[in-house]
């Protein structure tokens, strides 16, 4: 585990997207990013992944541990990102096949029974819906144990009862690792997050959390009492003469 | 049983329609058996010359597939190589723009002087022509691989030959399929332009044989074995496509071209 630094102005093709970045993301914890669509939510995703683009960081991104953070990094993205071609079993150990490493599919088979799949090794992804997907790709994941992972509107595509079933999943079995997620859902941030910043032109704000452990429980009166003070700090008289 | 049964129904349907009509022009147009001969004619002389066109067809369907398997695999592996390799693509790439627009067939005439009449010149006809379509058909499902998978290799850690392997090349592989009809459609003129142009065996040399000695029937009788040859060879082709490289997946079926 590690924890995970990013400062500075975040560029995007020649023009400034966010100014002032101080984002501290703590080793072993949950740090949400929640923002609008287009304020460079998913940027930063692939920014901390290490993928190509025309991004640019006028600043720094470090690992707490000093270390490097290339091949460190695991990324569950809103498509799943499958191989439509190959099994259950295949898709969890591609990690290992592209690295030329042995795929261990013991353990795949054991993580895609984790993730609820059991029975399903041999499906191709087409014949999944989406949550059993994002399952796979939940397992895909573990299976690579990243000190880092990275999780960018991972659940977006679900159904909202699924999404909330998925939100457990994903919290108990990447427990006690460095996850950073990048949503627009405010209920999906106060329900895993540990730190919580809202994104904007001018930086990063931080959110005020309840102090119950996560998953927090979507029908507890805190949770509840978070959510309606982030949608109310959401919509801000602005925005309300846009939208009537 | 139903199921099975109707779209051969339907062809025999077509086949018959098709014979029908040809026997009407022959009536109609009174044309002699040596201009136009009839289905019954060219039956006959199928039946009579089993032998000899057997033996001929022989030869040219062995020239056939070799030429077909050797094309296709230069072809992948070339396709390979220049996915692969940036410096290979630089320079190879314009010589196949090139090579694509150059008609091959044009070529059969100094092939057969190069290589002599027998079976190289053939071979290497239909390897030449099967070579192109096959190429550049896999090299360019090797290059579009998805935004998603890409990055599923970066942050995997992919090496590049691992990336090419377990990534790009599956995908690509209904890319293939289309470059192998493409193919597969096209081998068979390549193989009988070969014979026209200097050969002693071979259904393309039995056909002119056969035109210039007034033996009509015979030259239709080969056609309708090289024909059968051909469809043969795409009936092979549209299995082996549909078992084996998309599995076939609800979504996905887009993405190979209905040719039956």
């Amino acid at each position: 585990m590690t924890a995970l630094h990013l400062h500075g102005d975040l560029w995007m093709a020649g023009a400034r997207l966010i100014r002032g970045l101080a984002l501290d993301m703590p080793a072993g914890r949950w740090s949400c990013l929640l923002g609008p669509s287009g304020v460079g939510k998913s940027t930063i995703a692939r920014l901390i992944a290490g993928l190509p683009g025309p991004h640019r960081l006028e600043g720094a991104l470090s690992a707490g541990d000093g270390m490097p953070l290339a091949g460190r990094v695991a990324m569950m993205a809103q498509d799943a990102q499958l191989l439509p071609w190959a099994d259950l079993v295949h898709n969890v150990t591609i990690g290992a096949r592209l690295r030329r490493a042995r795929p261990d599919t013991d353990r795949a088979r054991a993580l895609l029974s984790a993730v609820g799949l059991a029975g399903l090794e041999a499906r191709r992804p087409a014949a999944l819906s989406g949550g059993q997907r994002q399952r796979v790709a939940l397992a895909r994941t573990l299976i690579e144990d990243s000190p880092l992972v990275v999780m960018d509107e991972p659940f977006s595509a679900l159904d909202t009862v699924t999404r909330l079933a998925m939100q457990d999943l994903a919290a108990k079995l990447l427990a006690a690792r460095t996850v950073i997620v990048i949503t627009h859902d405010p209920l999906e941030a106060i329900r895993l997050s540990d730190r919580a910043w809202l994104l904007g032109p001018d930086g990063a704000e931080a959110l005020d959390l309840p102090d119950t452990a996560t998953p927090r429980d979507w029908r507890a009166q805190a949770t509840l009492a978070a959510q309606a003070a982030l949608l109310t700090r959401l919509h801000r008289p602005e925005d309300a003469a846009c939208t009537g | 049983m139903h199921r099975l049964n109707t779209p051969v129904l339907r062809g025999a349907l077509a086949m018959g329609g098709a014979l029908a009509l040809w026997q009407g022009v022959v009536w109609v147009s009174g044309a002699p058996h040596f201009i136009l001969p009839g289905p019954g004619r060219v039956a006959i002389s199928l039946w009579a010359n089993a032998a000899l066109l057997l033996e001929h067809a022989r030869f040219t369907a062995i020239n056939l597939l070799t030429g077909l398997a050797a094309g296709v695999a230069l072809g992948v592996a070339t396709a390979l190589n220049l996915a692969l390799s940036p410096g290979a693509r630089l320079m190879l790439r314009p010589m196949l723009i090139f090579a694509q627009a150059a008609p091959v067939f044009a070529l059969a005439p100094i092939l057969t002087l190069w290589l002599g009449y027998g079976a190289t010149s053939k071979i290497v006809v239909v390897m030449l022509v099967v070579y192109f379509p096959v190429t550049s058909a896999f090299f360019d499902g090797l290059m579009r691989l998805p935004a998603p998978l890409a990055d599923l290799a970066q942050i995997m850690r992919a090496s590049p030959l691992r990336r090419l392997l377990l990534l790009q090349a599956p995908h690509a592989l209904p890319a293939l399929a289309s470059g192998l009809r493409l193919a597969v459609v096209t081998a068979p003129f390549a193989v009988v332009v070969g014979e026209w142009v200097g050969s002693s065996r071979g259904l393309g040399y039995l056909m002119l044989m056969a035109n210039g000695r007034g033996q009509t029937d015979l030259m239709f009788a080969a056609l309708v074995v090289l024909a059968a040859q051909s469809l043969v060879l795409f009936a092979a082709l549209e299995r082996l496509a549909r078992g084996g490289t998309t599995a076939p997946q609800a979504g996905q079926a887009g993405a190979m071209p209905d040719f039956g």
